[in-house]
């Protein structure tokens, strides 16, 4: 059994805050207003917004999407700086067919909002946010992967988790869930039939 | 069956898809194609890291330069993570992972399975975390239906997530000081996780892959002898804890490899998307479980150790005091556990119980629409649910499109987003540190490749 003499790290290595100051309590209005800075910010563009649940969903547009995210992480009051989470979706039925998602954090004021751009199915091109956040480097490349949007501007778009010669974009709805097909055979693989 | 479907390959037998339409020519063909190779593609082969060459020393720049290949068989990667390194001398000049040697698709399979189906799929992104997965998966769907959870099944999920943060805590304190050379440690650490792995197999009879949570609830109340075995484990764990941060804070070898090395500042935190002990580390105050209350968390005190240097002393010295303020929680917990049921009371997302089954038709009834058909959240909804996992924030994002399946699943791993910090911490450091960083972002490739 430990004895008296042993101790823990040494305690004046880190800071533990006893007493929060107060900037852990959550506003679901710090969403709203950043919403409305938003609009204020960019009178010429229409922003469609979206509530769910506490979440506040802002829809922008395609090209402004790099301007629009470096308005929330650097504009004096709207501290949306931390890059979270960005993933895509895809609507077959309707128009706009792809969404890319962007989860944008605040380390000031704990709250998130959601930014979704749509992107059409016959130019899916999107401007890169890298140079925003370094974070969606690889985010942006399981993007371009697994839905065949491609990033324009980004510094190394190769495959990220699928093998380099895979054919065809595994996250879009209409790619079927068929079997999985056998790897590292000397057969040559036509990577397309699981789509047949 | 079918001609078109025999002609499709069987994916059970991998061996008998060779046979027919593999001519043997063409075979010997491929290998003599591989054979003679051109010297240009030997170099791709060199830039991708599968060979080792020295660079001309002729050429600017290239003095004495190689690049040479760590993993994804290496064992301190902590899995099958490669790394292609480009050396100078000792020094890595850049660093580049590369990923997605255990990609199976897991969003893909989630998306084709009905909402409580996919449960069993969370537990084996981060292993070493399943129930906070379980936690933040049921979390995302119970606020895509809005579910009301009891108090006692929110007291138990933070019991259980809390201990399995402390066991995902221990494994990473094993491997990492084994990586650095202190194997006692390891021994030690998987004592206590033994000891966690024993309680969670009396709660739910598995013990790595839990799937111990369900959506409205969870799949069963604890025994008694849970609660037993618990306050066994709590009476040593904290005295556990500072035995082994008593071997190793103040060991030379240990701080002569861990101080000063490895780090990240607070703006490449926040550039580079970190989270989690790493970004605590650092000096960023900033906890979900205080930030962003889930499960009944601000009902418990407790703190947030904060680093000062970023370093991956600091990150070990978090990580430390982590787990001491982890069984603080679970003894509040345990002491203000209410009673009640551990479903919630809405039929259409929970199953009845068993009894129940017995003597009520409704409850049969809802029990077989459940089974068979499972529930539909709100129609065009999405909805983004994190939580402090052990390695980060830990994410799930949810679009529904009305039907008994999540249109859209998507996985936001700590270990995946933590691990792009990498090239910029080992670039200038020495080979002997690489495996000292890697240990301290905590890694688990299951999270990674997804």
């Amino acid at each position: 059994m430990v004895s008296d003499s042993i101790t823990g790290p040494n305690p004046t290595m880190y800071t533990v805050p006893r007493e929060s100051s107060g900037a852990y309590t959550k506003t679901p209005e710090q969403a709203e207003a950043a919403v409305e800075r938003l609009q204020a910010q960019f009178p010429d563009i229409f922003f469609e917004v979206r509530r769910f649940r506490d979440e506040v969903t802002v829809f922008v547009p395609r090209e402004h999407i790099v301007e629009v995210c470096t308005f929330c992480k650097t504009a004096e009051g709207m501290n949306y700086n931390y890059l979270s989470d960005l993933t895509g979706n895809d609507w077959p039925d309707r128009d706009p067919r792809f969404e890319v998602i962007y989860n944008l954090y605040s380390l000031k004021h704990f709250t998130y909002l959601r930014l979704i751009v749509r992107v059409p199915e016959d130019d899916t091109k999107l401007s890169t946010v890298t140079g925003v956040w370094r974070t969606a480097n690889w985010h942006e490349r399981e993007v371009s992967e697994m839905f065949g949007i491609t990033f324009e501007g980004h510094p190394d778009l190769r495959h990220l988790l699928l093998p380099e010669d895979w054919n065809g974009f595994p996250l879009r709805q209409d790619y079927e869930i068929g079997f999985e097909e056998p790897e590292f055979t000397v057969r040559k693989i036509n990577r397309n039939y699981a789509k047949g | 069956m079918s001609r078109l479907k025999a002609r499709r390959p069987d994916p059970t037998k991998i061996f008998d898809n060779i046979h027919d339409d593999m001519a043997p020519v063409e075979a010997i063909q491929r290998r003599d194609e591989m054979e003679n190779a051109s010297a240009m593609a030997q170099t791709e082969m060199a830039q991708s890291g599968t060979v080792i060459e020295r660079l001309d020393p002729s050429e600017p720049g290239g003095s004495e330069r190689m690049i040479i290949n760590m993993g994804p068989q290496h064992p301190s990667t902590h899995g099958v993570l490669r790394l292609v390194l480009e050396l100078d001398g000792e020094t890595v000049v850049k660093a580049e992972p590369v990923i997605g040697y255990l990609h199976t698709g897991m969003e893909k399979t989630m998306q084709s399975k009905m909402y409580q189906q996919s449960i069993v799929v969370t537990d084996r992104f981060d292993y070493t975390n399943s129930m906070g997965n379980n936690l933040v998966y049921v979390l995302a769907v119970e606020k895509l239906l809005g579910a009301e959870i009891p108090e006692r099944a929110q007291a138990l999920r933070v019991i259980v997530a809390e201990l399995q943060r402390i066991s995902a805590h221990l494994v990473w304190l094993a491997t990492h000081a084994l990586d650095l050379g202190a194997m006692t440690v390891y021994f030690y650490c998987f004592r206590e996780r033994e000891m966690i792995l024993d309680m969670f197999d009396m709660i739910c009879g598995a013990r790595l892959t839990y799937s111990y949570m369900r959506v409205g609830g969870l799949v069963a109340d604890a025994p008694p002898e849970f609660f037993e075995a618990l306050q066994e484990f709590l009476k040593i764990i904290d005295a556990r804890i500072d035995e082994y941060a008593y071997l190793l804070s103040s060991n030379e070898i240990f701080v002569g490899r861990t101080q000063g090395i490895g780090a990240l500042t607070q703006e490449e935190i926040i550039d580079l998307g970190v989270s989690g002990p790493v970004a605590r580390a650092s000096g960023i105050d900033w906890d979900l479980r205080k930030s962003n209350p889930y499960s009944g968390y601000d009902k418990y005190e407790f703190d947030v150790p904060i680093g000062s240097n970023g370093d991956v002393y600091d990150r070990y010295l978090v990580r430390i005091e982590e787990m001491h303020q982890s069984a603080h929680i679970v003894r509040q917990a345990l002491a203000t556990l209410p009673e009640g049921p551990i479903r919630c009371a809405d039929r259409k997302i929970s199953l009845p119980p068993r009894e129940e089954l017995a003597t009520s038709m409704e409850a049969v009834i809802h029990h077989f629409k459940l089974i068979t058909e499972g529930f539909h959240p709100p129609k065009n909804q999405q909805v983004y649910q994190a939580v402090e996992a052990p390695k980060g924030e830990l994410g799930c994002f949810i679009a529904s499109d009305g039907s008994n399946k999540p249109y859209r699943c998507h996985w936001r791993g700590a270990s995946f987003v933590n691990l792009q910090s990498l090239p910029p911490m080992l670039e200038g450091r020495l080979v002997a540190d690489t495996v000292a960083i890697i240990g301290s972002i905590d890694i688990v490739l299951g999270e990674v490749d997804r």
